[in-house]
């Protein structure tokens, strides 16, 4: 059982090896996001975003199941690109962070195969939740034509005024319900 | 003169090209703040960690410096830049929905990107409830749109609006900045307790 002896004994310089590596100092973190906001302002003359990534692949889905609301549908037909709704410009920016993020992840040990969640809900409970946040918060997103990346960071940047007050909307929207959600985080 | 869209044309490949470039460095950069982690985001809303607002205003204010000083010496055309027209209830009840399934769902789409790639199954879970919330708004209330066109306001900037400079602005938000820092500080300290054990 030379396993069972090499869990009594872990070698210590392996262990340290596979602890997470603490995050960047949040100063630094969102002054390097600024730089590449910045820098894909200068190049394509629009920030950043992530929403319309997911309406792409919605209005591929649809056009799966209905190919006749491609035409009549006001939303669909704006994420169709002429029968090409996967060549989304920001679904390829999506597919760019999920790289950067895993690069930057597997760089600093901290991929697991986990569920977030505060110790007094279960997985089951946490991942439902998951869900019906993300429906509602894709839901409020294409209500105010933007989320966290294409309204509060890209126009903020800007000064745009629905932006800031999106942004200031979103932080009262979930600063309401903290409170209710405690359990869920805590 | 910048930004490059405005005199270049970019192929289709190229500019899917460039989004992936700049998706990488975007990904990478949310990562490492921790925001692949739903804990470390919705920590904000009990004040023991303030790093959500930390990054995000440390970035919107890189950024708008940034802007500013390169139209200021004449590089950057800001007229050529994106601007979403701006419908106040639109930003509003959509800004508190989104706030709302923000912190029932522990991400917002693009955290959601860092949470799935280092493994994190309730972020792919968020990933397929955005999925399906944006289904549900192009299938039940595509009218949203058209409302929404109808009152906007194109190009409603602070400086558009109020006249004063972009310079200015840019620097009563360094200096709010330096005051929230100082301020969250303080938040973190005092709430420190709230964090959560394990």
């Amino acid at each position: 059982m030379s396993t069972l002896a090499e869990h009594r004994t872990p070698d210590r310089a392996t262990a340290a090896a596979r602890l997470p590596k603490p995050f960047w100092n949040p100063y630094l973190a969102g002054f390097l996001l600024g730089l590449v906001l910045l820098g894909t302002y200068l190049v394509t003359g629009r920030g950043l975003g992530a929403t319309a990534g997911f309406a792409g692949v919605a209005t591929w889905l649809a056009s799966l199941m209905a190919p006749a609301e491609m035409q009549t549908n006001v939303v669909h037909a704006k994420y169709w690109n002429d029968g090409a709704p996967l060549l989304n410009w920001t679904l390829f920016l999506l597919i760019g962070a999920i790289v950067g993020a895993a690069l930057s992840g597997w760089q600093g040990n901290r991929f697991r195969w986990s569920v977030e969640r505060g110790p007094r809900v279960s997985d089951g409970q946490r991942l439902a939740l998951a869900f019906v946040g993300g429906f509602v918060a894709a839901w409020g997103a294409k209500i105010a034509k933007g989320c966290t990346s294409g309204q509060a960071l890209t126009g903020g940047s800007l000064l745009n005024v629905g932006s800031l007050v999106f942004m200031l909307a979103v932080f009262a929207g979930a600063y309401g319900f903290a409170y209710f959600l405690r359990k869920e985080w805590l | 003169m910048l930004p490059l869209a405005s005199t270049t044309e970019f192929t289709l490949g190229a500019e899917l090209g460039i989004a992936l470039v700049c998706g990488l460095g975007f990904g990478f950069a949310l990562e490492r703040a921790g925001f692949g982690s739903a804990r470390k985001l919705t920590a904000v809303f009990y004040f023991y960690d303030m790093a959500v607002v930390k990054v995000m205003f440390t970035a919107i204010v890189t950024a708008m410096v940034g802007l500013f000083a390169l139209s200021a010496v004449g590089v950057l055309d800001l007229a050529e830049l994106y601007v979403e027209p701006t419908n106040y209830a639109a930003q509003l009840g959509g800004g508190l929905l989104f706030g709302a399934g923000f912190i029932v769902g522990g991400y917002c789409p693009g955290t959601a990107m860092a949470a799935l790639a280092t493994g994190r199954k309730d972020g792919m879970v968020f990933a397929l409830g955005m999925l399906g919330g944006v289904l549900a708004y192009a299938e039940l209330t595509p009218g949203i749109d058209v409302w929404y066109k109808a009152h906007a306001t194109p190009e409603l900037t602070l400086p558009a609006l109020t006249g004063i400079g972009m310079g200015w602005w840019a620097l009563a938000f360094v200096a709010f900045l330096l005051f929230a820092a100082w301020g969250m500080g303080a938040l973190e300290r005092s709430f420190g307790h709230w964090r959560p054990q394990r």
